[in-house]
């Protein structure tokens, strides 16, 4: 393995990430977060540690030797990933916020991954700056930090699709445009669009007497939305907040949970080929058929209808597109309609997108095998190949759609074992509080629920969530080959 | 620019690399989703897999916004219809690879074909690789030639043998020695290429580059004592269609030509198109034929077959028999670079030299504006290269002594070429506009004449 490239790129993640820590000490500086609040020292310390640390990486290993495969592209985002989330922890243990490291570690893996799952018993009481850094996190992570590095720096290898391609989700990646950076880069130009567009509709709710968010609720809200995330700022999650800030932020989730190939076709004028796509079409049916249902389910608990259908679209797009935003506790709700949320979760949004999950191209892929299956169980001469958008599917990418599934239950699996030896938890509780944590998502039910959080948790279950959560938000395969030993080998 | 590239086989790879080498937007298109695989892994470049004379696999590479088409797939009429069909979709250039001799056999059918295509440039790579041989044919010691401003200027590499004149020689001093107009201009040592000065000491093993005018140069290499008469008795192994040009230019230059080939139907062919030549049918790995064909007299000896391997392993063998001359044809560039380290000196490659013609023609698109690249040739294996360009009037340091200009450094002015005078240029000589300039440049991509200054 060419471990120089590996590490000299690694150098460089750092030092490109320490300058966004310049956001939140930009914020700290403008609400007064310095003297005898730690804010603003501990994020300076942080970021000026980091960026030293990273140029002498880099410097110490020069890549010389500029090719890499796909090992070396898993081995730069699992380490980078790692230390992102060792590096936003510092700035919560230093201000002395979260004194404990291992709660610190799982609030930001929980931000980078964008599942919104926290530990802290009131939000409220943090600072104005690291609520925004929280939030800010879900942001860099959305869209992934490693693109945002290989859009801002110097292309550094000509086969850096292999980074790519580690860090975005769904079951194959297709670059948008010939260039890899140029593809970051235009990821990012839409990313950063809509998420502006969403803080100008909630700024201007306000400003028109409609909403409620000034701007930096606006901004914060934004970034969790974009990332699909789910940090708020409120005990009570985005409840507090008026039906239109509701609306916008739920359509805005829906939206962040599309592909972003879509998006970007629209842009250029191709709209036919973008409505092709059988994935939003399945995405769009599936939200309007799980609110309709549970619509009908709950109607009963509710005085007024528009509340019912609100409360039922917020949280089904909050849910399948893995943010992790509540406006109403919804553990309170029967059994049938938390069932569906929790199959939600597993499907997940759109490949492409910055949600987590199966990913509904997945699950397509899924349903044709097993109808494939099916059929030559009944013709066992029958050739079948198996088509999307009217386009083969090569039997590589049908596999590993199909091997990724089973790992993806075998680890839920194992997970569930492991939190089984908390006193205090049930099934319900452990078994969502994995699904929530490993699909991206955040809140979960029972004991892991809206208005609760993952605090009672002990060390180890903290740790393994958080690995869980990595292991969702870079889709399994880099982690595990990360810590699998036949990797680390000379010769394999 | 954006580029697509039709055809993703061994020259479409080279391609390939070499634009996206030269940070041009490239998109590939081939029927095979597993090469394409390859391709994405390999290089910045988006890939569409569909049949390239499909209309959607065109619109789905966005053709009609590219500035240049390249068709390079197997087929020459895949080809043509592909480039005809970008072409009418909206891509500026379009070049195609038509390699079958029946296009391409007198030039007023070829041409008039390119221009109901439209086509920007043909290509036939065999044609050019056969032109290639013929040269270095021409001064067998040379392990190659490049010509510039139609053969009014040429450019020599040499292998310096041990305790020749060259070996062991300043510049200064060999400049003393040898009156004639001549410029060492480039020298390969090992994996590194210099651009040497007048205290620069040639050793043996060194690979290195003389420009002159063809008559200087006959002069200087006869001085040189390594001018050796022409190779007058050829053997060709390989019946294709390199063979086929390359026998044509030897027969019509008076010399006696030997082609083996082990495929009934091909020598049948060949020797109806070429009676003059000795078609023998025959298995050319086979030693005692050589043997028995006469190859221990032969004054060259060609491996044109359609493997790399073999090509290199006979040529081993005819370099086993001292024959005077030694060529190989191999297009794989990873075994190009390995053969000449275990010692073939000339070695040519048909898709390289076809890759080389459409990087020269972006490059050429690219600067369409500045002064205007008529050649390009990648020499000491793609180590340097080798540009002329023809000066604009919006050229700006023209009229200034070249001693005077602040050159990059790794870049040479080579030759001036004034109307029909080629010279040799020293400190105290200068551009005018409407000269033509051969640049020699070592590691910086030159577009346009502007950039060798600083």
């Amino acid at each position: 393995m060419n471990k120089r490239i590996v590490l000299h790129i690694f150098g460089k993640i750092i030092s490109t990430v320490s300058l966004l820590l310049l956001l939140p000490i930009f914020v700290a500086v403008y609400y007064g977060e310095y003297g005898n609040n730690k804010s603003l020292l501990s994020f300076a310390v942080v970021a000026i540690g980091s960026f030293i640390l990273g140029m002498i990486i880099s410097k110490i290993f020069p890549a010389k030797n500029r090719t890499m495969f796909a090992k070396e592209g898993f081995f730069v985002v699992t380490l980078a990933w790692l230390a992102v989330s060792v590096i936003g922890a510092l700035p919560f243990v230093i201000s002395g916020y979260i004194p404990n490291f291992i709660d610190a570690f799982f609030e930001t893996v929980s931000g980078f991954t964008t599942t919104g799952a926290s530990i802290l018993t009131d939000v409220e009481s943090l600072s104005k700056s690291m609520l925004f850094w929280r939030s800010f996190t879900h942001f860099i992570g959305g869209m992934g930090v490693i693109v945002f590095v290989m859009a801002v720096i110097p292309s550094v290898s000509d086969r850096s699709i292999h980074i790519l391609r580690a860090e975005m989700p769904g079951p194959t990646v297709d670059k948008i445009v010939p260039r890899a950076k140029d593809t970051a880069k235009i990821l990012y130009i839409i990313y950063i669009g809509l998420t502006l567009l969403q803080i100008a509709l909630l700024y201007f709710g306000k400003v028109f007497g409609v909403g409620k968010m000034g701007l930096y609720d606006s901004v914060v809200h934004s970034f969790g939305t974009a990332g699909t995330g789910g940090f708020g700022i409120k005990a009570d999650s985005l409840a507090g907040y008026t039906p239109y800030d509701q609306w916008v932020v739920g359509i805005f989730m829906v939206l962040f949970g599309v592909n972003f190939n879509v998006f970007f076709l629209l842009i250029i004028k191709r709209t036919l080929s973008a409505f092709k796509s059988s994935e939003l079409w399945v995405y769009l049916s599936v939200i309007a058929v799980s609110t309709g249902l549970i619509t009908f389910n709950i109607l009963d608990m509710y005085k007024t209808g528009a509340k019912t259908v609100r409360d039922a679209f917020f949280q089904v797009s909050s849910i399948i597109s893995t943010t992790g935003f509540s406006t109403t506790d919804f553990d309170l709700w029967p059994t049938f309609s938390k069932t569906i949320l929790l199959l939600l979760m597993i499907i997940g949004a759109c490949g492409g997108s910055t949600a987590g999950g199966i990913k509904v191209s997945r699950v397509i892929l899924i349903f044709k095998i097993i109808k494939r299956k099916l059929k030559t169980l009944v013709h066992p001469r029958m050739v079948k190949g198996i088509t999307v958008d009217k386009k083969a599917v090569d039997e590589e990418t049908v596999s590993s759609a199909a091997t990724y599934t089973i790992i993806y239950f075998l680890l839920v699996v194992l997970i569930v074992f492991i939190l089984g030896f908390e006193k205090n938890f049930d099934i319900e509780s452990n078994l969502s509080a994995t699904l929530a944590c490993f699909n991206n998502i955040g809140p979960g039910l029972a004991k892991v629920g809206p208005t609760s959080s993952y605090f009672g948790y002990s060390y180890l279950s903290k740790i393994v969530l958080s690995f869980a959560m990595l292991l969702g938000r870079l889709e399994i395969f880099p982690l595990l080959l990360f810590f699998s030993p036949s990797s680390w080998r000379k010769v394999s | 620019m954006k580029i697509v590239v039709a055809g993703y086989g061994k020259v479409g790879d080279i391609i390939v690399a070499d634009l996206t080498f030269e940070g041009h937007d490239v998109t590939v298109i081939d029927v095979d989703s597993a090469v394409l695989q390859t391709a994405t892994n390999m290089y910045d470049v988006i890939c569409v897999c569909g049949n390239c004379g499909d209309y959607d696999t065109l619109c789905e590479a966005d053709v009609k916004n590219a500035d240049m088409f390249v068709a390079v797939t197997g087929s020459d009429e895949i080809n043509m219809l592909s480039c005809f069909l970008a072409k009418k979709l909206g891509a500026q250039n379009t070049i195609a690879r038509i390699r079958n001799p029946e296009y391409n056999n007198n030039s007023q059918g070829s041409s008039f074909v390119r221009q109901q295509l439209d086509l920007s440039l043909a290509i036939n790579p065999e044609l050019m690789a056969a032109q290639e041989l013929f040269n270095i044919l021409k001064l067998p010691n040379a392990v190659n030639i490049e010509t510039f401003a139609k053969r009014k200027f040429e450019m020599v590499e040499l292998l310096i043998k041990p305790d020749t004149l060259l070996d062991g020689i300043a510049l200064l001093d060999l400049r003393k020695k040898i009156s004639d107009n001549f410029l060492v201009c480039v020298v390969m040592r090992g994996n590194e290429v210099y651009i040497p000065d007048g205290s620069f000491v040639l050793k043996a093993g060194d690979r290195i580059g003389i420009t002159a005018d063809p008559v200087q140069m006959q002069k200087v290499l006869k001085k040189l004592s390594i001018l050796q008469k022409q190779a007058r008795n050829v053997m060709i192994i390989g019946a294709s269609r390199v063979s086929y040009y390359l026998s044509r230019f030897l027969l019509a230059a008076g010399n006696s030509v030997k082609i083996i080939d082990i495929d009934r139907k091909k020598c049948d062919e060949m020797s109806k198109l070429l009676p003059k030549a000795n078609v023998i049918l025959g298995d050319g790995a086979d030693q005692e034929l050589l043997l028995e064909e006469g190859i221990t007299i032969m004054d060259a000896f060609v491996a044109l077959t359609g493997i790399d391997e073999e090509n290199i392993l006979l040529s081993f063998f005819a370099s086993s028999k001292e024959l005077p001359k030694v060529i190989t044809k191999v297009n794989r560039a990873e075994l190009a670079s390995m053969a000449s380290k275990l010692g073939l000196d000339s070695i040519i490659s048909p898709k390289k030299i076809t890759a080389d013609i459409v990087v020269r023609y972006a490059r050429a698109l690219q600067n369409s504006k500045g002064s205007k690249m008529e050649t390009l040739y990648k020499i000491m294996d793609g180590k340097a290269e080798a540009l002329e360009f023809i000066v604009e009037d919006s050229f700006k340091f023209v009229n200034i002594p070249l001693k005077d200009l602040n050159t990059k450094k790794d870049v040479i002015i080579a030759g001036i070429i004034r109307g029909r005078k080629p010279i040799i240029p020293t400190g105290n000589d200068v551009i005018e506009p409407n000269d033509r300039v051969v640049v020699i440049s070592a590691g910086h991509l030159i577009d346009d004449l502007s950039d060798i200054i600083k």
